[in-house]
């Protein structure tokens, strides 16, 4: 009987993952290759939904429009996140750096959706980027930036930099100062110690954090619905769209499968680097 | 250099906190648009939103679920984790990957397939649809969390106890869970966190009973109003309290 101690403890919760997340995927692969005559989804093995995702000019723009904005979103947010979790780890004094990294992620904790609306407060035709650069005489006419891809952009890059600035500072902290030293003490400068010696000590941390980034923003709903507009659909929004409009359960199925495929690919591509289990 | 350091970080210290800044200001305005000019303040809409019975019942409804289902994805969780970390078992690497998939995956796909599997099989949407949804993502997170605690350093105590005669079931409850306290209750508390703030599961599984990020979406198609950003800030203002609490009662004492 002990034997089976172990095992008991375990299958409650694989027995959930098993029935609440696989088979529902099962069930939605079968309901991507199924198709919708009428009001009524025929089941069988048709590719009609993926042809359509990959033919349907719409469709494939949205997931051009998908990778365009996360790749943006993830080179930018690192960009900036780097250097400011640089500066926190190596410049800020050793006893106000746990407070100045959870200033830096205080704004996690407003809500989501709301976070994004606040972007909209901040950047609308009446917001106050444009009240601010009009009563400064600096523009004439309010600029156009909600309901645009950089509106999408700016409100991922918010989030993401907060993300970002913890996973690459928790991975700055963990390098013994004495590497940077000797690399000092053979000669290197600032620069070159940086780019031989701690860039690739902390790839692992950079590349997990990148990856979080690519799953979250490529999957996002909220961020483009709230701030992007109706000029350009990302996947998500146009896997939203089937649901709501027709009820095309299928063709929502299919591109979300695409959307799976898309994050798996990201994850063979940086899995040498990646160091999922130590977040 | 060192200037030019602190510059960049009050630059990106002013990015981060603008939009929040900007929420908060406006949750004080008189008028009834959120925008400039700031004239006020007023706590009105504090009050509109404090009197709003439908908000307020979303706001029960996502406590009570985030409360419930960051409870069951810790239990399953530390379960699972607590075995696979003590014991040796055939095909442990292969379990250890299916409890954290479904952190890999998009929670609109998530949702997605739940929804079909629970139209098929003739369930509505309803808070339970989201709180089985809400486990299923928060699940992986408590598992990983609580199998990296599990150190080895742990065992002899375990040994102890069953050697003095305790049952499996009182070495768990009474050596192991209050030896790993502070990371457990760190996992629980960002699963509470994550259901609470979760929308598309939340939005896709509900219908009348829906949770507070899925009412305040709702509030948003009827435009901007200061009572979004009252709502805003409350939900903030009771976060920071939280976290605030969470690192001086919880971390704080994990490292003393």
């Amino acid at each position: 009987m002990p034997a089976l101690r172990p095992y008991a403890m375990i299958a409650p919760a694989l027995i959930w993952v098993g029935a609440f997340f696989l088979a529902p995927f099962g069930v939605m692969i079968a309901v991507s290759l199924s198709r919708l005559e009428g009001r009524v989804i025929v089941p069988g093995l048709f590719p009609d939904n993926y042809i359509r995702a990959f033919t349907d000019p719409s469709l494939v723009k949205g997931l051009v429009v998908s990778l365009e904005i996360t790749a943006l979103v993830t080179v930018i947010s690192l960009a900036l996140a780097y250097p400011l979790a640089w500066i926190i780890a190596m410049r800020v004094p050793a006893r106000f750096q746990r407070l100045a990294l959870m200033l830096a992620v205080l704004p996690f904790w407003t809500s989501y959706v709301v976070r994004s609306y606040a972007w909209l407060l901040v950047l609308g035709q009446k917001g106050v980027v444009n009240s601010t650069l009009m009563t400064l005489g600096l523009i004439a006419e309010p600029l156009q930036i909600a309901a645009t891809r950089s509106a999408t952009v700016i409100g991922f890059v918010h989030f993401f930099v907060m993300l970002l600035t913890l996973t690459i500072y928790s991975s700055l902290i963990q390098l013994s100062p004495n590497y940077a030293r000797a690399a000092a003490d053979l000669g290197a400068g600032a620069l070159r110690t940086f780019w031989h010696v701690i860039l690739p000590l902390t790839l692992p941390g950079v590349v997990t954090g990148a990856f979080l980034t690519f799953v979250l923003c490529i999957g996002d709903y909220i961020t483009p619905q709230i701030l992007g507009g109706n000029n350009e659909l990302t996947l998500p929004q146009l896997i939203m769209l089937q649901l709501g409009r027709r009820g095309d359960f299928p063709l929502a199925s299919a591109l979300s499968v695409i959307l799976m495929g898309v994050v798996t690919l990201a994850y063979l591509g940086c899995a040498k680097w990646l160091r999922l289990d130590r977040v | 250099m060192r200037i030019a350091g602190y510059l960049y970080m009050a630059v990106l210290y002013g990015f981060i906190f603008l939009p929040v800044g900007v929420l908060v200001l406006f949750s004080f305005q008189e008028g009834r648009l959120p925008v400039p000019p700031f004239n006020g303040p007023s706590l009105k809409w504090y009050g509109q939103v404090l009197g709003d019975r439908d908000l307020m019942a979303a706001l029960l409804n996502s406590l009570v679920l985030a409360m419930v289902s960051s409870a069951i994805a810790l239990v399953l969780g530390f379960l699972a984790a607590h075995a696979l970390a003590r014991h040796r078992l055939p095909g442990s690497a292969l379990m250890r990957g299916l409890l954290i998939a479904p952190m890999t995956v998009s929670y609109l796909i998530i949702a997605l397939g739940l929804l079909t599997l629970f139209n098929r099989i003739g369930l509505g949407p309803s808070l339970w649809a989201t709180g089985i949804g809400h486990v299923v993502i928060n699940l992986p997170l408590c598992f990983a969390i609580a199998y990296a605690a599990m150190g080895d350093h742990h065992i002899s105590a375990e040994r102890a106890a069953r050697d003095l005669g305790a049952s499996e079931a009182r070495v768990l409850w009474l050596i192991s869970v209050p030896m790993l306290a502070p990371p457990l209750l760190a996992a629980y508390f960002l699963s509470v966190t994550f259901s609470w703030d979760e929308f598309i599961i939340a939005f896709l599984l509900t219908r009348f009973e829906v949770t507070l990020p899925v009412e305040i979406w709702s509030m948003l198609r009827s435009g901007l109003s200061p009572a979004t950003n009252a709502i805003g800030s409350l939900v903030f203002l009771v976060s920071v309290v939280g976290v605030v609490a969470m690192e001086i009662f919880v971390l704080r004492k994990a490292k003393a």
